[in-house]
C-alpha cells in the first residue's frame, strides 16, 4: 500500500504542477456557472434556471469533456514511462506492476475528483445561494449524483487509457488511439445505435434496447443524470428513445463501478503481459 | 555466498536464441566488466539478473534467491540499477526525482543530498531535469542507482555522456562501493581505461560467453604478442639478429618488436645490452586488444561453421 501511495502522490503532484487540476477546474466551473445562468437563453430567458435544466446541461457537457480529459491524463502514463526509460527502472524497485498501475490510477483519479469537485461544486454553491428557483434540497442530491457519476465516468476512461497505454509501443500511437476511443464512445456508439433503430424502423426488441446502452459508460452516465430531469427538460438524441429505462440510480452506479473494475483489471492484465 | 550465480542460463525470444547457456559467478565486493557488441546478450543477462526475465533453461540466483520470484521483491532494496539513456521526469527537479526513487526504496531523504553532492549535482539539484545535460542526467541516474548503499549494482553503459573528469569521479565512487563490499556489474562499450577498475571481465558474443577471467587470465588465454618499443639513435641498425626477425614496425630511432608473453624475460635481457638504447617500453595486450581478439575469433568460427 505504501508503494501505491508514493506513486499516487507523485502523479497527483505532477497534475498540480502541470496545472491540470487548475485548468480543468476553472474550465468546468466557468462552463458550469455559465450554463446555470445562461442555460435557458435560447428560450429568451437569462438568469438562473431550474436545477434539472442546469444538471441536464452540465451532464451534456461532462459526457463530452470528462472522457477526453481522462484519456488525455492517462494515455501516456505507461508508454510514456517506457519511452523515458523509467518503466524498466521502476520495475527493478520493490514495486509490482499492479502497484505501479494502481498508484497512477489513484493519483490521476484524484486530480479528476478535485477538479470535478471544484468545477461542479462551485456551480452547486452558486445555484444554492443565488438561484431563487432552486432549493438546497434539490441542489444537493442532483449535484451529488452528477459529481459522483462524473468522477466514476472519469475513472472509467482513465482505466481505458491505461489499457491503451499498456498495449501500445509508442506514445504517438497511444495519442491517436485515445482520440479514436473518445470518438467511439462519445459519438459513434450512439450514432450506431440510432442507425440500427432507424434501419429496423423500431422493430428491434424494445426491452433489449435500453440494455444495449449499458455497453457504453457514457450512456450509463447520461441515464444516471436523466433521472433528475422531471420538469419538462427537452431530452433529445438516443436518450429520448429510452427515457431512464426504469433502471435505478443504484443499479446504474453499479454498472459504472462494474465498468471501472473490468477496465482496471484489463489494464493490469495487459500491463503484466507487456514485455520490457 | 555468491552474489550472482548463472548456471547455463538460456534465453529465447521466439526463434531468436539470445543467450546460449551462460555460466557466471560473482562474489561479494567483486567488480565484473561485461563486454560485447550490440546484440551480444548483455542487456538480456542484466534483465535475467534483475528478475525482469526468466531463463528458458538453466538457473539464475541472485543474493541466494531466484530473482524472478515473489520472495525476491524485498531483496530489490539491496540492488541498484542504471540503464542506458534514462531521461527521468522532465517536470521534476533532480532532487525530487531522487527523493521519489528513495521513497520507493525506503531510503532516508538525507542520503539524496549526500549522493547529489558526491556526484557533483548539488548545485543543480533544484533545477528541473529538463534543463540537465546528458552527462548530468547520467549522474542523476548513478545517484539513483547508489541509493540505499546497494549490495549489488548493475550499470549499463554508465559513463555514456560523461566527460573524463566525471568518468573518473564515477569510477572512484564505484571503487568506494566495492570497498564497502558492493558487487558491481558494469556493461560498457568504452573499454579504454576500464580495466583498472574491474576485477574480472566477461566477454559476450552472439549469446555466448567467449571468455571470462581477470586480465592476466585473459592475456594467457588469448596468447596475444606483447610489444617492446626500443628507442635510441641508430637503434634499428644495432639490433641483434634474433630481435631483427621480430620487428613489427620501425622508423628512424624507434623499433617495435612483437613476441610471445613467455619470451618477455629473454627479450628484456637482449634489449638492455643493445648499444645506443636510450629508452624502452613494454606494451601488454590491453582489454580492448583482448576483446577484439575474442570477438574476431568468434566471428571467424561462425564464418567457418
Amino acid at each position: 500500500m505504501r508503494s501505491i501511495l508514493i506513486v499516487a502522490s507523485k502523479e497527483f503532484l505532477d497534475g498540480v504542477r502541470n496545472r491540470w487540476i487548475i485548468a480543468i477546474a476553472v474550465a468546468l466551473a466557468l462552463m458550469a456557472i455559465g450554463l446555470s445562468y445562461f442555460g435557458a437563453a435560447a428560450s429568451g430567458f437569462v438568469g438562473f434556471t431550474s436545477v434539472s435544466t442546469t444538471v441536464a446541461s452540465l451532464a451534456s457537457l461532462a459526457v463530452v469533456v470528462i472522457p477526453l480529459i481522462a484519456l488525455l491524463l492517462s494515455y501516456d502514463s505507461l508508454v510514456g514511462e517506457a519511452e523515458n526509460g523509467t518503466l524498466l527502472l521502476l520495475l527493478t524497485y520493490p514495486l509490482t506492476r499492479t502497484q505501479l498501475l494502481l498508484g497512477k490510477w489513484l493519483g490521476q483519479g484524484g486530480i479528476l475528483v478535485l477538479a470535478t469537485l471544484a468545477g461542479f461544486g462551485s456551480a452547486a454553491l452558486v445555484m444554492g445561494l443565488f438561484a431563487s428557483k432552486a432549493s438546497w434540497q434539490e441542489v444537493i442530491p442532483a449535484f451529488s449524483i452528477l459529481i459522483l457519476s462524473t468522477c466514476l465516468l472519469g475513472w472509467v476512461f482513465i482505466a481505458m487509457g491505461y489499457m491503451l497505454s499498456a498495449r501500445v509501443a509508442e506514445k504517438s500511437k497511444a495519442a491517436g488511439m485515445a482520440l479514436l476511443l473518445w470518438l467511439l464512445f462519445v459519438l459513434v456508439f450512439d450514432l450506431g445505435l440510432l442507425g440500427v433503430l432507424v434501419a429496423t424502423e423500431g422493430r428491434i426488441n424494445q426491452e433489449l434496447f435500453p440494455w444495449l446502452l449499458l455497453l457504453n459508460p457514457t450512456d450509463v452516465f447520461r441515464l444516471l443524470n436523466l433521472r433528475f430531469m422531471s420538469d419538462g427538460v427537452v431530452v433529445n438524441g438516443l436518450m429520448a428513445t429510452v427515457g431512464s429505462a426504469g433502471f435505478s440510480t443504484g443499479f446504474l452506479l453499479s454498472v459504472l463501478v462494474g465498468w471501472l473494475m473490468l477496465l482496471t483489471a484489463g489494464a493490469v492484465w495487459l500491463f503484466k503481459g507487456r514485455s520490457i | 555466498m555468491s552474489i550472482i550465480s548463472l548456471d547455463r542460463a538460456e534465453m529465447r525470444f521466439e526463434k531468436l536464441h539470445v543467450l546460449k547457456g551462460i555460466s557466471l559467478t560473482l562474489g561479494e565486493g567483486e567488480v565484473l566488466g561485461l563486454f560485447g557488441h550490440n546484440g551480444a546478450g548483455k542487456t538480456t543477462t542484466i534483465k535475467l539478473i534483475l528478475g525482469l526475465l526468466k531463463p528458458c533453461k538453466g538457473s539464475v540466483r541472485v543474493l541466494g534467491m531466484d530473482p524472478a520470484s515473489k520472495e525476491f521483491r524485498s531483496a530489490r532494496q539491496q540492488i541498484g540499477f542504471l540503464q542506458e539513456n534514462v531521461s527521468f521526469y522532465d517536470q521534476l527537479t533532480g532532487y525530487e526525482v531522487l527523493r521519489y526513487f528513495a521513497r520507493l526504496k525506503g531510503v532516508d531523504n538525507k542520503q539524496c543530498q549526500s549522493l547529489l553532492e558526491e556526484l557533483g549535482l548539488d548545485h543543480a539539484c533544484y533545477r528541473k531535469v529538463r534543463t540537465y545535460s546528458k552527462g548530468m542526467r547520467q549522474r542523476l541516474g548513478l545517484a539513483q542507482a547508489m541509493l540505499g548503499n546497494p549490495k549489488l549494482l548493475l550499470l549499463d553503459e554508465p559513463t555514456v555522456g560523461l566527460d573524463p573528469v566525471a568518468t573518473r569521479a564515477f569510477y572512484q565512487s564505484v571503487q568506494r562501493l566495492k570497498e564497502r563490499g558492493c558487487t558491481v556489474v558494469l556493461c560498457s562499450h568504452a573499454l579504454p581505461g576500464v580495466e583498472q577498475y574491474i576485477d574480472r571481465a566477461a566477454i559476450l558474443g552472439h549469446g555466448q560467453l567467449l571468455a571470462q577471467g581477470d586480465i592476466e587470465q585473459l592475456r594467457n588465454q588469448a596468447n596475444l604478442p606483447l610489444e617492446l618499443v626500443l628507442q635510441g639513435s641508430g637503434i634499428e641498425n644495432a639490433l641483434p639478429e634474433a630481435l631483427r626477425a621480430l620487428i613489427s614496425h620501425q622508423e628512424a630511432g624507434r623499433v617495435v618488436i612483437q613476441a610471445g608473453l613467455e619470451e618477455k624475460l629473454t627479450l628484456w635481457k637482449q634489449a638492455v645490452s643493445i648499444e645506443g638504447l636510450e629508452d624502452f617500453q613494454w606494451r601488454l595486450p590491453s582489454l580492448e586488444d583482448l576483446y577484439n581478439h575474442f570477438c574476431r575469433q568468434e566471428e571467424s568460427s561462425c564464418a567457418v561453421s
